[in-house]
């Protein structure tokens, strides 16, 4: 009995053998017991508690999904250069075959969804409410769980690695291959519980971004009269509300058929492997515009703020959105043209894609105007977006070119199809959260992000990425397949890869020198005292950095776009403040709930991972159990008084 | 736009919300009778599915009339537009799903 029970431990539990493996459960302990002694020591348990983990406020909520992501962003760009290291050189030695497919899998799945979604998430809580003149968001409750959901998800992801083993079948892990019969062992569990979980919390943000800026705008803000990144939320919100519920559907089927026996995407009893394809993809393009129209929207602002000018094509960069999600539902084959479809098929989801290129196209020539004689002020964030411009309209030429379904015969799953999707990732969602953590960092924390620093950083990162990722369109080009672990000498393939490889460090190093540009600016950036560092031009810039609790001690009343822009050229701001009449604020209470009960879907999905159904009970009745005591709740909201509201003014010198 | 409109959406304590206990309840039963008639009974493919397909679409509209306010908005632009692009989006799914699959060698 306690021999089986050491052997399970030492055997299937543990991930053992592997020396790297070693060095990570070490420095996962070491940084716990870090943690955990230094909170100790500065007597900070009650306040990390208080202040943030039962926190509802959106600015803090989106504070805690960014430090997530930039933690998540660390792992998944480790993953990366163990896969280059190994790739530098023909015949390798750094990864197995058994490891390198793990590497990948994790490295795609945590970019994607544990670090571009909730980079994304937390733009979106700092940003919108602000730029509505809104209070909160919708459901401020609700918005928690979606975070703690997203957090534990990843935490049930990323422990795979140490305790069980990594899934391996890709982010986008096709049936049949990451089915029961030929994927044993709790690894690709890992990926349908927790990728489920993180979702859920995904969709409810879907909905609750669609309440909040539907309902919550300033008087006098209409639709057509919102910012464009607000604009960009709300089309992005319908897209996971409609994509995220069918990955939603394939990730539980695929759980019943490893859990349960179930066929659904096994050939047995009449399943169907393709049906995953396509359910996977059904979500998984939406998922791409999903992480890609928000930093459009961050775009956008950037632009307008540097160039000191108004932006071009309002109403039509809002339609060319509305068109892309529309015509996003349905081009999703172009990711498996080569899976023996009809030439019809293939025929339709071509131009459908192709299509989709248009208003894309159409969003680029409106930046490109918005700058026209404009007066161009070189910022940090600035850099990002104009680098954004040329290095993305290379990944999209190069995706029209894969949308060309026979051309995708050559192209499919090799090099260039890599390089191609990283030239779109990278230099959308990964340029734009860069771009949008310099632009509204002072209103998150109150101070700059160093200047110097940050610009070193960008053209370290942004040559870094080019030296990575050109030579792998020309590899590609050359025969090399994706997801290969090594390669033999003699392809012509060792010099590309060996730049790549170069090209990679230096992203790692553009990363590193943004981390020693948070913590320098930490102790020493400048404090931004005016609330309004860029000379903005929407409502976020209109109060005090950082952001009070409660936003707007007054609501503003809104009559034309860029309304603060506006505000600044019409009114006097000394007359303002005399004129300022408070009122009491209603605000939500922080709660408890949400992070407990993420805890319980953690542990039941911990247990559903094992096949552990004594541990998945007391989770799910934990789930439950929370739900019912929130419903019996009623006492939900405090008031802040209007003394509270003139003493925080007057010390943000709001008030004389 | 109305002031009240700016605040947090305020729940209301009124009375017990019997009708989506109610709703709530029926939803499970329709799922475990959908399921029942898979792996209970041993019909036909055919009336297997025509069951189950009608269980689904009496479980969308206990969704639509118990929980989704579907005949109380003060919006009705964005009710329409909501279930039109909702309408749109499944028909694609499944209509598109089916015409791939079913040439699928
Ligand atoms: C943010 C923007 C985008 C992202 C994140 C993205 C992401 C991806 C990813 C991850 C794949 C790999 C599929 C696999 O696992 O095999 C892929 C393939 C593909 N992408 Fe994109 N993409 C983006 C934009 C575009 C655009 C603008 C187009 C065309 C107009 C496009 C067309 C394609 C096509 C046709 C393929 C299939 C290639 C093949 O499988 O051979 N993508 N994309
Ligand atoms: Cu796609």
């Amino acid at each position: 009995m306690m021999d089986s029970f050491i052997h399970f431990l030492l055997h299937r539990f543990f991930v053992t053998g592997d020396p790297m493996i070693y060095g990570a459960d070490a420095s996962i302990a070491l940084a716990s017991i870090g943690i955990v002694v230094v909170v100790t020591y500065l007597k900070k348990w009650k306040w990390l508690w208080k202040e943030w983990l039962t926190s509802v406020d959106h600015k803090k909520i989106g504070i805690m999904y960014i430090i997530a992501a930039l933690l998540m962003l660390f792992r998944g760009g480790v993953d990366a250069l163990m896969m280059r290291t190994q790739l530098a050189l023909p015949n390798m030695h750094f990864l197995t075959s058994e490891h390198y497919n793990q590497v990948f899998t994790t490295h795609g799945t945590i970019m994607i969804i544990f670090v571009a979604m909730p980079f994304i998430f937390g733009l979106m809580n700092i940003a919108v409410p602000l730029q509505i003149g809104a209070r909160d968001v919708a459901f401020p409750f609700l918005n928690a769980l979606s975070f703690w959901l997203f957090f534990f998800g990843a935490m049930l992801f990323n422990i795979s690695f140490v305790i069980g083993g990594s899934p391996d079948a890709g982010w986008s892990s096709y049936a049949p291959y990451a089915e029961l019969s030929m994927n044993p062992g709790v690894g690709q569990n890992y990926y349908l519980v927790g990728v489920q979980i993180a979702g859920i919390g995904s969709l409810a943000s879907g909905i609750n971004f669609l309440v909040t800026i539907l309902k919550m705008r300033a008087p006098g803000m209409t639709l057509f009269k919102m910012p464009m990144f607000t604009w960009s939320i709300l089309i992005t919100s319908v897209i996971i509300i409609f994509a995220f519920p069918a990955f939603t559907v394939a990730l539980a089927l695929m759980s019943i058929d490893r859990l349960f026996g179930a066929h659904f995407f096994t050939i047995a009893s009449g399943g169907s492997p393709m049906l995953w394809a396509n359910l996977f993809w059904f979500w998984g393009h939406p998922e791409v515009y999903i992480v890609l129209l928000p930093v459009f929207g961050v775009f956008s602002e950037v632009i307008a703020t540097f160039s000191h000018k108004t932006l071009f094509g309002y109403a039509v960069m809002v339609w060319s959105m509305v068109a892309i999600s529309i015509i996003g539902f349905v081009t999703w084959l172009h990711h498996f043209f080569t899976m023996g479809n009809t030439a019809e098929v293939n025929a339709f989801f071509s131009i459908s894609t192709a299509i989709i290129a248009i208003p894309t196209g159409v969003k680029i020539f409106n930046w490109l105007f918005t700058m026209n004689k404009g007066r161009i002020e070189f910022s940090t964030a600035m850099l990002w977006a104009l680098a954004f411009i040329p290095n993305f309209t290379i990944g999209g030429v190069t995706g029209v070119m894969l949308a060309l379904a026979p051309a995708d015969y050559q192209y499919h799953n090799s090099y260039f199809l890599v390089a191609h999707f990283h030239s779109v990732l990278i230099a959308g969602p990964v340029f734009g959260i860069f771009c949008g953590l310099y632009y509204w960092w002072p209103k998150m924390f109150g101070y700059m992000l160093n200047e110097r620093q940050g610009k070193l950083a960008f053209w370290v990162f942004m040559i870094s990425f080019n030296i990575c990722f050109m030579p792998m369109y020309i590899v590609g080009l050359l025969g090399m397949t994706r997801r290969m672990y090594t390669y033999p000498a003699g392809m012509g393939w060792t010099p590309f890869n060996f730049i790549e490889t170069i090209g990679a460090f230096g992203m790692g190093a553009g990363f590193l020198i943004i981390a020693y540009n948070i913590v320098w600016s930490t102790l020493k950036g400048k404090r931004d005292t005016t609330g309004d560092p860029w000379n903005g031009r929407t409502l976020e810039w209109s109060i005090p950095s950082p952001a009070p609790e409660y936003n707007f001690a007054t609501i503003p009343t809104v009559s034309a776009r860029d309304a603060f822009a506006v505000a600044k050229t019409q009114e006097d701001q000394e007359n303002k403040k005399e004129r300022q009449l408070f009122q009491p604020i209603h605000m939500p209470n922080n709660s408890g709930i949400p992070i407990i009960m993420s805890l319980f879907m953690f542990i039941a999905g911990f247990g559903l991972v094992w096949e552990w159904y004594w541990m998945v009970i007391p989770g799910a009745i934990g789930i439950v159990v929370c739900m019912i005591v929130r419903s019996f709740q009623y006492n939900d909201h405090h008031i802040i008084s209007i003394e509270e509201i003139e003493r925080t003014e007057r010390a943000a010198g709001r008030l004389s | 736009m109305r002031e009240n409109e700016n605040q947090a959406v305020q729940s209301e304590h009124a009375a017990f919300p019997w009708k989506q206990v109610f709703g709530l309840l029926l939803s499970l039963a329709l799922t475990f009778l959908a399921l029942w008639v898979v792996l209970g009974l041993s019909l036909s493919v055919h009336a297997t599915l025509t069951i189950i397909i009608g269980l689904a679409i009496l479980q969308a509209l206990i969704q639509l009339f118990m929980f989704m306010h579907f005949t109380e908005g003060t919006e009705p632009v964005h009710q329409i537009i909501g279930i039109a692009f909702g309408l749109f989006v499944t028909a694609m799914v499944v209509v598109l799903t089916l015409w791939i699959l079913y040439y699928a060698i």
